[in-house]
């Protein structure tokens, strides 16, 4: 076990205006699952790019087979023998398991003499195929297409096209995140298998019962930075979380102490089948309500099915004394709530338009007389809400897509802004964009609160949460797990009940 | 000297730049080529391409495409001609007016199976180019209405001045100051603009694609609906074949203007632009008398390289934008 297999040392990645990765090391050995742990935004995804030769990391040493190495790109990485599982399997859907598996190197005839043309050999890659799929355990016809496989067959044909690459390191991303208990025994199974054949497998899961059954070795990263290493067999979890969020508080976040008032809204038993059950909670006036939990927790979901744009199968949402449904995203707006999107380029801003015509474009009735724009008032709106919330551009007529994320998002708010909410829901609003901006957004969120204004903040970020809110729902696999008010925060706590954890009280050493 | 930088930057100004160039390499052999009376035969011959370009404009801002846009222009400009056969005195703006609610009538169906039945444009009008061609030949018969068959007053359309311009050019720019004004200074023209250019955004903003779908596939037929009528009388016949292939015509006149096949982007004036280069390219092929096989092929060439412009021009923007992102 003391050979090691690929050894990343000093490894620092940064992006404009941003720190990801911090003198950050790994080292992987052969027939070990490694597990990769830390919060989202702790610079796993980006660790593993840059062992994947998805990016280059800005300083630092990788050896690879005791060879210093520097991938060029993701094929290289691949040919290398370093192979990665995406949470969302990419694969081609009509065609079928055996296509997805040799795609790319299909197993040739041998050509004719005089003719340069080698066809590729189905028979051999069927059977190919086949013979893999058995050595792994799986009973899947190679003939099958994969749209007619299951979430979990899918993963396990992607493992099964890692190995005909004849993989030595298997980069798991939350594998389990999509699938049932069952098909997660039998994912162990083969890992199991791949572990007794010498393959290495990193595999980063937030459920910690599964990090304590299949990993042999973790590492932990906090902030972009390396925090610890070990055996699995030496550690409990309580110290995992506790390496995972037990940050100084450093970053500073202008939390003002608004004053909280009536009842806004009220939301009460909402559920949507199969995707989130009974959830209920309120908000009121000047006050910021947290919504925490892990990726596909279904924060979102919950949000996007109470503004209208997703059916709602039961439940109701009060407002002032009344019993509302909302049908559209038309409806909510006409009663105050704006809901600011988590992917902004997909549903926030419109790229192809200006910096002027995005922000007026919720108002754009107001805006107009007899149907025809008033672009005076247009832009004195525009200018108005991006000289508040400090739009850096060098004109209003410029497209939203020469601005930097950050920017572009200053640019969402804004525009929602304009429309006068009451409630204000922001989901995720500080993903992807960097500090600065990040702790300007922050001012802005506090001092949207303190004129009196609801919000909701959907987070994956703990340190967001645990600093912008007065009180936090945090949710588990479509349930709200528990509600905390500031006073009683405590990270471990509200990270357990993310974690669908008991919620069995941390002793703090 | 912010605005003059940003007018150089622009599309429409390099096609311009390309249009006169043009003019100029032309003229050297053929001196009458640039001649004011050409450029107005031009414009006259181009009229009815720049309402089809329009008609299919406000299709692909909304990021789809209207292929029937040919067979609206035959059906109307049959129907209002067999109108004319039997009403020869109908007054001009009576059957001007029939015209459009044709047009409206053509297009609205392919709007309402965009919009409310969702069936992709392409293949809704796949389907609509067929069945609206098919209409000519029923209710014509398969037999023309040429030029004796058609009134005076009718025929006159076209050429007969108005305020020292001819009919056909004189409709042709109202329709376009419409079209104009209505896409850059009202609420749903803004919101056709925002479709494109991203639905869901639009849709969360409060404006329903389904709708501005209708919408523009309804205006989509009103143009069609005016050109074939304008392309009926300008050559004095209406035939079973009137104006097919003008929907690739359409799109190739927006694709050189400027505007993307995508959605979201696009101007009137790029679509005038490049509807007058493509008028003017025929033009200059007629003039050096090339055969009319070498004019489809250098229509093809032309959409091309707009394309590759197209992609060079905003690589290098995006380039340029990443490193200034950089920088702050």
């Amino acid at each position: 076990m003391d050979e090691v297999l690929l050894q990343l040392s000093h490894i620092s990645m940064y992006f404009p205006g941003i720190k990801a990765l911090d003198d950050v090391h790994i080292a992987i050995r052969p027939g070990e699952v490694h597990a990769l742990i830390g919060e989202n935004g702790a610079g796993k995804s980006t660790l593993v790019k840059i062992m994947t030769g998805v990016y280059k990391p800005s300083s630092g040493t990788m050896k690879y087979q005791g060879k210093e190495i520097q991938f060029k790109s993701p094929q290289e990485a691949q040919k290398a023998g370093i192979a990665v599982i995406h949470q969302e399997t990419s694969m081609f859907a009509d065609l079928t398991v055996a296509e997805n598996i040799f795609m790319g190197h299909e197993p040739r005839l041998k050509g004719l003499p005089l003719v340069p043309i080698q066809p590729i050999s189905w028979k051999n890659m069927f059977q190919r195929s086949d013979e893999l799929l058995k050595s792994l355990g799986m009973s899947i016809d190679s003939h099958t297409l994969v749209k007619d496989l299951s979430t979990a067959e899918r993963h396990l044909v992607e493992i099964a096209k890692a190995l005909s690459q004849e993989a030595k390191i298997l980069i798991m991303d939350e594998p389990t995140s999509a699938i049932t208990i069952r098909e997660t025994e039998e994912l162990f199974e083969l890992v199991k298998k791949l572990k007794a054949q010498g393959t290495a497998v990193v595999f980063i899961s937030h459920k910690f019962e599964e990090l304590f059954e299949i990993a042999d070795y973790y590492t932990v990263l906090r902030d972009g930075r390396y925090i610890g290493e070990g055996s699995m067999k030496d550690v409990t979890e309580d110290e995992l979380i506790r390496m995972m969020v037990g940050r100084s508080i450093d970053q500073l976040f202008p939390k003002g102490n608004a004053v909280i008032g009536e009842l806004v809204l009220e939301a009460r038993n909402l559920s949507r089948l199969g995707v989130f059950k009974d959830v209920s909670f309120a908000v009121h006036r000047g006050e910021i309500l947290g919504f925490f939990g892990l990726v596909g927790a279904g924060r979102s979901e919950v949000m996007r099915a109470m503004i209208g744009i997703d059916p709602l199968d039961c439940g109701e949402i009060i407002m002032g004394n009344e019993v509302c449904h909302f049908k559209s995203p038309q409806d909510s707006m006409k009663r105050g709530i704006v809901y600011v999107p988590e992917d902004r380029q997909r549903q926030g801003a419109i790229l192809t338009m200006s910096i002027a015509e995005n922000i007026s474009l919720p108002q754009i009735d107001s805006l107009s007389t007899l149907g025809f724009l008033n672009k005076i008032k247009e832009r004195s709106l525009a200018a108005n809400y991006a000289k508040k919330l400090e739009v850096k551009a060098a004109g209003l007529e410029y497209n939203v897509q020469t601005l930097s994320g950050g920017n572009q998002q200053k640019v969402v708010l804004a525009k929602w802004l304009a429309s006068h909410p009451t409630l204000l829901i922001l989901d995720e609003p500080t993903k992807g964009i960097d500090v600065a901006t990040k702790s300007a957004v922050h001012q802005i969120i506090s001092d949207l609160a303190n004129q009196g204004l609801a919000i909701i903040l959907v987070s994956s970020e703990l340190p967001e949460i645990l600093g912008m809110t007065d009180r936090v729902v945090v949710m588990h696999e479509g349930r709200v797990s528990e509600i905390f008010v500031r006073k009683d925060y405590k990270e471990e706590q509200i990270m357990r009940a993310a974690m669908g954890s008991s919620a069995k009280p941390v002793e703090v050493a | 000297m912010k605005g003059l930088q940003q007018l150089i930057k622009r599309r429409e100004t390099t096609l311009a730049i390309i249009i006169v160039m043009f003019m100029i390499l032309i003229s050297f052999r053929y001196p009458r080529f640039a001649s004011p009376e050409n450029i107005y035969d031009v414009l006259n011959d181009t009229a009815v391409l720049i309402l089809a370009a329009t008609a299919q404009f406000l299709i692909l801002l909304t990021g789809g495409i209207d292929l029937s846009i040919s067979s609206i222009m035959a059906l109307v400009g049959m129907l209002v001609s067999m109108l004319n056969m039997q009403l020869p005195d109908l007054p001009i703006p009576l059957v001007l007016l029939i015209t459009l609610i044709l047009g409206f009538v053509f297009g609205s169906i392919n709007g309402l199976l965009v919009g409310f039945l969702r069936i992709p444009p392409i293949i809704t009008t796949l389907g609509t180019i067929a069945i609206f061609r098919a209409l000519v030949f029923l209710v014509s018969g398969g037999q023309w209405v040429s030029a004796h068959e058609m009134s005076a007053l009718f025929e006159s359309i076209p050429h007969r001045p108005f305020l020292g311009i001819s009919g056909i050019l004189l409709f042709t720019a109202i329709a376009i100051i419409l079209v104009g004004l209505f896409i850059n200074y009202t609420q749903k023209g803004r919101a056709i603009y925002a479709v494109g250019g991203n639905r869901l955004a639009a849709r969360l903003a409060g404006i329903s694609g389904s709708k501005i779908d209708f919408m523009v596939f309804s205006f989509s037929g009103v143009l069609s609906g005016l050109a074939g009528l304008l392309y009926v009388t300008r050559y004095a016949a209406a035939q079973t074949d009137t104006a097919v292939g003008y929907e690739f015509q359409a799109v190739a006149a927006c694709v050189i203007g400027g505007v993307s096949v995508l959605g979201g982007s696009g101007t009137i004036s790029g679509v005038l632009l490049g509807s007058f280069f493509l008028g003017l390219l025929y033009n200059a092929l007629t003039v050096i008398n090339l055969s009319p096989f070498y004019q489809i092929a250098i229509q093809g060439a032309a959409i091309l390289v707009a394309i590759v412009a197209n992609t060079i021009v905003n690589q290098r923007n995006q380039q340029k934008m990443l490193a200034k992102r950089s920088l702050i």
